[in-house]
């Protein structure tokens, strides 16, 4: 995965204070017991995140895990970070809080497709626009957890549930079609049991500025088992993933026997691997047209299914510019004088009580 | 009219007078002209004395048409000196809203003095020669009728003058056509024989010092402002527009030199909760809004609560349920800031009780949210936010010094003999938690809504552990009345049986109405409580020590039911919604049937 998208601008952790000491997946394991069920996938995102985060080098002080509520909100309780664990659906605002107030932290955000798609879809799409500078981890299992198995957001029609039991009529959302529509710079989507591509992925949303998406599926073995099985099996994962890289040919199926090409009306068709007009990934084009082509293309059996960046593009981040009027504001006038601010527009002073003649005509003009 | 009002008051300020202002608008950006509920008004009282309200009953209406007119006749005292628009006053416009003559000519106001004066023919007369359109030249007849009443009261002129070079200064030719209108007003006011009589009223007497007029969400985002400089916390506002609040993020959206970060959020969650990320960083976490955008903003406040972590939760109170009225005041959030939140969440509230007093008190729920790291409410209302009063401006160095001190270093030995932090340890004076903030190396922590155990701040279902951290969070604001001040009782005379309590904006209408009935020849005691949560530790001595405690509230009386549930008394409640101020004779004549009965 290419990483030289800056083209000038910040990388995402330049005002991060970096550790002056090799650091350990252990150092970022914390003392709490991990209370998610036996064979959650879980287990293998926090395995990688932890595994991960000392390549990063940050001071671990630094570093901080927002998330909101479900079982993947459990999440910052489990790192030796700082870490809140806020209320459901609202982890974007309260790191959008935090991340614009505190340049000097990396803010991760970690959410559930009912917390992030539902309850606090209205925050999660506002942050995208925006593009703070955080990293949200969305685990997508395609049901409600914690809450003991209800469909979610996120559920393919006709889900028999405890809340369906004749099927769920909703048409779900799909997280890289709705992040590409709300102006997202970073979009990907990786797999939890895939540890090599999940930090691959993890290190591109951490290197971009701006607020990166990745959608990690996640496998819930206690209400929605073996949802992506298809997508992880040896046997058929070859057939089912389309692996996005940049600068390469999407092809896909073993030995990349199969491609993707623009039809004649421009919609996206699947031609021979080898075909010329095989399109070549580019998840640094403004044009988002053809990522969100790309999150369109999974047929309802899961096959077809991409994961890697879809979308990588720089645009001015809401805390950088927000820092800067901040600095403008002072190079104009000076840093604020709360004197001077308090006193305003038009004053008068009284010397002494009573006689008229004691008021004098206004000390300044309004400023 | 609001600007022309704006203008009257500043003038009357730079004079030198005491004043009180009331603006009143409707809900609607554009209502109709010429249609009650299109009516705009701006009530003023000035005086050479100090006065504490923008009077009941004004002794002189400006009309600018028939609908006002209808509005606000039914306020005016017979005699009083009604100066009306003529042009406007035509038989359509005065059909239009039920008038079946002219009132001007057809004796209706007999009891009145009536001047009718063609403001809108006169001012396109006096610009006939300027470069506007005709319309603009109507348009400037606010500024002729300004002119002709700064006549009228003797009103120095020239900061008007300066206002109107400044506001148009893009535009010259629409200053210069401003500047004329009001000049042509006040000519006309001197040369015509119109107007019998100017009045002159002298200067108040004040305490010496540095004033300027000032309405109280201005106050409170200086208050605000003031809060973030002596506690040394940057301050982020996180906030949803609404009425009547708004105005505070526009005012500190200004003010970025202070270092102040302004977030618009996309709701009022977002608005509420940004603030709390800000505040875990080690900002001053504010949000500000009114009752509906509480409602919203509950569960985070809870969470607030929860996380033990200070937060100013500002809310301008306004006309309810739901969207109500939203230009218009009442103080019926009291219980919804004291009880609005699931499980046991208590959460300090502060209210101001005139404008300026905006100023320290939200400095004092910011000294009461970082000293005790916890929400706090600041109500305010529609009546103080876009009311104005002079304000003797404070000494800037003589603030208090609120500074918080962070932890930097492990607070506790744990199980191994090792130093560790434990994020809910408590200071044993005022059971505040210690504060860490990100970038703290070795207080790595995690808070977070799920109760946690005592000191440690893991997370814990223990039963005895949860009845602890409910009294313990409770006894921690319970603990806020050693505190604050003690409620101060005035009453001259020492003798009276009448005790009257109120809270917020009511301040200047009960004074009001105590120096009425004390003109009477009756005894009274006025009380006004600052801090509503928790009390003043001597809120029952005060209470219990008169035989009748009388309650006047724009609500139907949440504070009498939170002092008769608390203290056991037999207040009497005295409540009106109508969405406007009391008006002073209005509870002196309740205080003295009550002094009566």
């Amino acid at each position: 995965m290419s990483t030289d998208l800056t083209n000038g601008h910040r990388h995402s952790f330049d005002l991060v204070p970096v550790s002056d000491q090799p650091q350990t997946a252990k150092e970022f394991k914390s003392d709490q017991e991990v209370r998610w069920c036996p064979g959650c996938g879980d287990y293998a995102i926090l395995a990688a995140v932890q595994g991960f985060l000392p390549e990063l080098g940050l001071r671990r002080e630094n570093v901080v895990f927002v998330s909101g509520i479900g079982c993947s909100s459990r999440f910052p309780y489990y790192l030796e970070t700082y870490g809140m664990h806020s209320i459901h659906g609202r982890a974007p605002a309260v790191a959008t809080g935090l991340a614009t107030s505190r340049p000097d932290l990396a803010v991760f955000v970690v959410t559930g497709d009912g917390d992030a798609l539902s309850i606090g879809g209205n925050h999660l799409i506002h942050t995208l626009r925006r593009n703070v500078n955080l990293t949200i981890l969305l685990f997508n299992n395609r049901i409600y957890g914690l809450t003991k198995g209800q469909y979610s957001p996120t559920s393919e029609i006709g889900k028999v549930t405890k809340s369906t039991p004749m099927g769920s009529l909703d048409f779900p959302f799909n997280p890289i079609s709705l992040a590409l529509g709300a102006e997202a710079t970073f979009v990907a989507r990786t797999i939890d049991s895939d540890r090599k591509h999940l930090t691959a992925v993890l290190r591109a949303a951490t290197e971009h500025r701006g607020t990166s998406l990745v959608e990690i599926y996640q496998n819930c073995n206690i209400f929605n088992d073996d949802a992506f099985e298809v997508l992880k099996a040896p046997e058929t994962r070859d057939d089912y993933l389309i692996r996005l890289e940049q600068g390469q040919p999407i092809t896909f199926g073993l030995g990349g026997t199969r491609g993707v090409r623009r039809s004649a009306s421009g919609s996206l068709e699947v031609c021979a691997g080898d075909d010329p007009a095989v399109l070549v990934h580019d998840a640094h084009d403004d044009d988002p047209s053809l990522a969100f082509a790309l999150s369109r293309i999974t047929r309802p059996n899961l096959a077809m299914t991409p994961i890697g960046v879809f979308r990588d593009v720089a645009r001015p981040v809401y805390d950088d510019q927000m820092t800067e009027q901040l600095e403008r504001a002072v190079a104009k006038n000076g840093a604020g004088d709360l004197a001077a601010l308090l006193a305003g527009g038009d004053t008068w002073t009284i010397t002494r009580p009573l006689a008229d003649e004691t008021i004098t005509r206004p000390l300044a003009d309004e400023s | 009219m609001q600007l022309t009002g704006d203008r009257f008051t500043s003038e009357t300020a730079a004079f030198g007078n005491d004043l009180s202002t009331l603006p009143n608008f409707p809900a609607e950006i554009r209502a109709p002209a010429g249609t009650l509920p299109g009516v705009s008004s701006f009530q003023l009282q000035f005086a050479d004395h100090d006065i504490m309200t923008p009077g009941d009953a004004p002794n002189v209406l400006v009309a600018m048409n028939p609908a006002a007119l209808k509005a606000n006749i039914a306020d005016l005292p017979l005699g009083a000196d009604i100066i009306a628009n003529a042009d406007e006053f035509t038989t359509r416009a005065c059909q239009r809203i039920g008038y079946t003559g002219n009132p001007l000519t057809d004796g209706t106001l007999a009891e009145y003095r009536v001047s009718a004066v063609p403001l809108t023919s006169m001012t396109v007369e006096a610009l006939k020669d300027s470069e506007v359109s005709k319309k603009e030249a109507e348009r400037a007849k606010n500024m002729f009728a300004l002119g002709l009443l700064s006549w009228m009261y003797n009103r120095p002129t020239a900061s008007t003058l300066e206002f109107l070079e400044r506001k148009f200064a893009k535009i010259p030719h629409v200053a210069k056509a401003n500047i004329t209108a009001f000049q042509a007003g006040y000519n006309f006011g001197e040369t015509t024989e119109v107007f019998s009589v100017s009045y002159e009223v002298k200067p108040a007497p004040m305490k010496p010092g540095t004033y300027r007029n000032i309405s109280g969400n201005i106050a409170l985002s200086y208050g605000l402002i003031a809060a973030s400089k002596i506690t040394n916390l940057p301050l982020f506002l996180g906030s949803y527009p609404i009425t009547p609040a708004s105005d505070i993020l526009h005012e500190l959206s200004k003010h970025k030199a202070f270092g102040v970060r302004t977030f618009q959020a996309e709701d009022e969650i977002a608005g509420v909760t940004a603030a709390l990320g800000a505040a875990f960083g080690g900002s001053l976490g504010v949000t500000t809004t009114s009752g509906p955008g509480v409602a919203l903003k509950s569960e985070a406040i809870g969470l607030g609560v929860m996380l033990e972590l200070p937060l100013v939760v500002v809310d301008v109170q306004r006309g309810g349920p739901s969207t109500g009225l939203p230009t218009k005041t009442e103080q019926a959030d009291l219980l919804q800031a004291m009880f609005g939140r699931n499980g046991e969440a208590p959460v300090p509230i502060v209210a101001p009780s005139s404008p300026s007093d905006c100023f320290a008190a939200a400095i004092e729920a910011a000294r009461l949210a970082t000293k005790y790291r916890t929400p706090v409410f600041l109500l305010s209302d529609g009546y103080l936010a876009n009311g104005s009063e002079p304000w003797m401006l404070p000494d800037v160095d003589a603030l208090p010094d609120l500074r918080v001190t962070f932890a930097t270093e492990p607070n506790h030995l744990g199980a191994n003999g090792e130093p560790e932090f434990w994020p809910y340890l408590r200071d044993p004076e005022t059971l505040a938690r210690a504060w860490a903030i990100p970038g703290t190396a070795g207080l790595e922590h995690r808070v977070g809504g799920l109760e946690k155990a005592d000191g440690s701040g893991d997370i814990s279902y223990d039963p005895a552990n949860h009845d602890l951290m409910v009294r313990l969070r409770q006894a921690k604001i319970d603990g806020i009345a050693r505190d604050i001040a003690a409620l101060a009782v005035d009453d001259p005379s020492g003798e009276a049986e009448v005790l009257v309590l109120g809270w917020g904006s009511t301040y200047g209408p009960i004074g009001a109405a105590c120096r009425q009935v004390r003109a009477r020849g009756l005894k009274v005691a006025q009380a006004h409580l600052r801090h509503l949560n928790p009390f003043p530790a001597n809120t029952g001595d005060v209470v219990k020590a008169y035989p009748k405690v009388l309650i006047p509230e724009m609500n139907l009386g949440q504070l009498s039911f939170l002092i008769r549930a608390k203290y056991l008394v037999d207040a009497v409640p005295y409540n009106r919604v109508n969405g406007m101020p009391f008006k002073a004779a209005e509870l002196a004549d309740v205080i003295t049937a009550t002094i009566n009965a």
